[in-house]
């Protein structure tokens, strides 16, 4: 029951994008289809749950015995910066047209801030392994269907009149706070 | 306290380093075969991503160059330059093209094309034409407002006394302002060519004369004084073929309202290398204007008031002793 509460909080309640408002940078560039959302979105999510496990393990394998647990936020930005490396090499080798959709985002994952806030999240919400890889899984599908709504919406704005001066990203921010808002609905579910 | 120190040190490092190693073989196993021929190209290029090529940068232009999908010298900013170095990677002989310039066509200047009304609006080509076509007199002519001089990237064209005014040196031939231009007047240029029919006025005479000092009034004086067919008239409107057009500037000479436009400053002269000549008189027969004289058997003279610059002699000379200078 608890993995259930715990998943559901991760893609509804606390929503990366919507609610905590990380990973803000691929949430906005790479919404404009919703081919390419999706494809950032799942390249989020096996970062994201690879990243969780990968950070949890280091943290109470390596961290936390040698007693440098402040090392923290650098060792996971090395973990999660070598395993987006990975990715990327294998994603170019496997589709290379995903690897074109994604672009120069791939590589942004990197720095992204969600992926590090969730790994961050983990260790200071105490979950056990198991937890952590639904709480990475969750955020990420999260991400995942934040950023596929998004665009989807913005799909539709390319044919919907609004003012010309907000066009490009002004209408795409005020679109993202609108959708936020709608988040905010799920906020007392759980 | 050293151990404070050293830990942290170590830990990170030995990470690091644990990471390296397996990207290092990742990158091994998942290697992907790229065309080298991509990053040769790519590496030619000049790499500021204009898009003048038509292509989302130099890498996709670099990549439609190997696939075979763009021509060698698909590139305009590099020119000849460029081509042949591209053409060199890929293996196979660059067209030796000439580099073409955008000229505009119009020489209704200020001092000889009329106003009809004076323009307030917006300082814009393209919007002055929704206003009765513009301001000036002639419909067909440059607006003068300066439209193509902000689409330029190169800062290659300028309008001078109301008309816009490409600079030879800096354009690139990208072709932006030809798409920017509501009158349609740029056209792509072989830069050699120093002959210009500035007018685009489709009008008959005496309609082109009430509008502009320099427009085409369709008298045809050159389409006859032309020795190699390179004018064309239609539409009221005379048309340089570039194709056949030799530089000999003779229509320029001709025409009443010095529509055509040659500086004849650049004109060339032939010149007879004497030592070399064998006084076998073809270029005699060749030239179209009488320019040179000399009996068979004897060494030939060319009339410098004569001459024209359209160089036929020099290529028909056996000996190849004739210099256009």
């Amino acid at each position: 029951m608890k993995l259930i509460i715990i998943l559901l909080s991760a893609i509804f309640v606390n929503n990366f994008v919507l609610s905590r408002f990380l990973g803000i940078c691929p949430f906005l560039g790479v919404s404009k289809k919703v081919e390419t959302a999706l494809g950032m979105g799942l390249a989020v999510t096996f970062v994201m749950a690879l990243a969780s496990v990968m950070t949890w393990l280091v943290q109470k394998v390596v961290l936390v015995p040698l007693e440098i647990a402040y090392m923290q936020t650098i060792a996971f930005i090395l973990v999660i910066a070598g395993l987006v490396q990975f990715v990327e090499m294998v994603i170019k080798k496997t589709s290379p047209t995903l690897y074109q959709a994604l672009g120069v985002y791939l590589p942004l994952i990197t720095t992204n801030c969600a992926v590090l806030g969730v790994a961050i999240l983990n260790i200071e919400s105490n979950y056990n392994l198991v937890e952590t890889l639904i709480n990475g899984v969750g955020g990420a599908l999260g991400f995942t269907l934040a950023i596929v709504l998004f665009a989807g919406v913005r799909e539709r704005l390319e044919t919907s009149p609004y003012p010309k001066a907000l066009d490009g990203f002004p209408i795409a921010l005020i679109t993202a706070s609108l959708l936020s808002i709608a988040f905010f609905g799920f906020s007392g579910l759980l | 306290m050293i151990n404070d120190l050293l830990w942290p040190i170590v830990t990170l490092g030995g990470l690091a380093i644990l990471f390296g190693i397996v990207l290092a073989y990742a990158s091994k196993k998942f290697a992907v075969e790229a065309d080298p021929k991509v990053e040769e190209v790519r590496f030619a290029l000049p790499g500021a991503n204009c898009g003048g090529c038509g292509y989302a940068g130099c890498d996709a232009l670099a990549d439609a160059i190997v696939k075979g999908e763009a021509l060698v010298n698909a590139c305009p900013v590099g020119g000849a330059e460029l081509a042949k170095k591209v053409a060199e990677i890929m293996g196979v002989t660059a067209d030796e093209t000439e580099r073409m310039v955008a000229r505009v066509i119009c020489g209704g200047d200020c001092d000889n094309a009329k106003e009809k009304y004076e323009y307030q609006g917006i300082l814009d080509c393209k919007a002055a034409e929704m206003l009765a076509g513009g301001s000036k007199s002639c419909r067909f002519g440059c607006t003068g407002l300066g439209t193509c001089v902000r689409v330029c990237p190169f800062d290659a064209i300028h309008v001078v006394n109301g008309v816009a005014v490409v600079d030879d040196e800096k354009c690139t031939a990208c072709k932006k302002c030809i798409e920017a231009c509501p009158k349609h007047i740029i056209e792509l240029v072989p830069i050699s060519r120093q002959v210009r029919v500035l007018c685009k006025n489709t009008d008959k005479g005496k309609a082109v004369v009430e509008v502009c000092k320099v427009g085409c009034i369709g008298c045809q004086k050159c389409v006859k004084a032309c020795q190699f067919d390179a004018m064309t008239f239609e539409n009221n409107l005379t048309k340089i073929d570039y194709s056949k057009c030799t530089n000999c500037m003779v229509c320029a000479e001709v025409c009443p309202t010095k529509t055509i436009y040659a500086d004849f400053t650049n004109r060339k002269k032939a010149f007879i290398d004497e030592e070399e000549c064998i006084g076998c008189t073809i270029c005699k027969k060749t030239c179209k204007f009488e320019a040179i004289e000399g009996e068979l058997k004897q060494k030939h003279k060319v009339l410098e008031d004569k001459c024209t610059g359209c160089g036929q002699c020099a290529i028909k000379c056996p000996k190849k002793c004739i210099e256009m200078k």
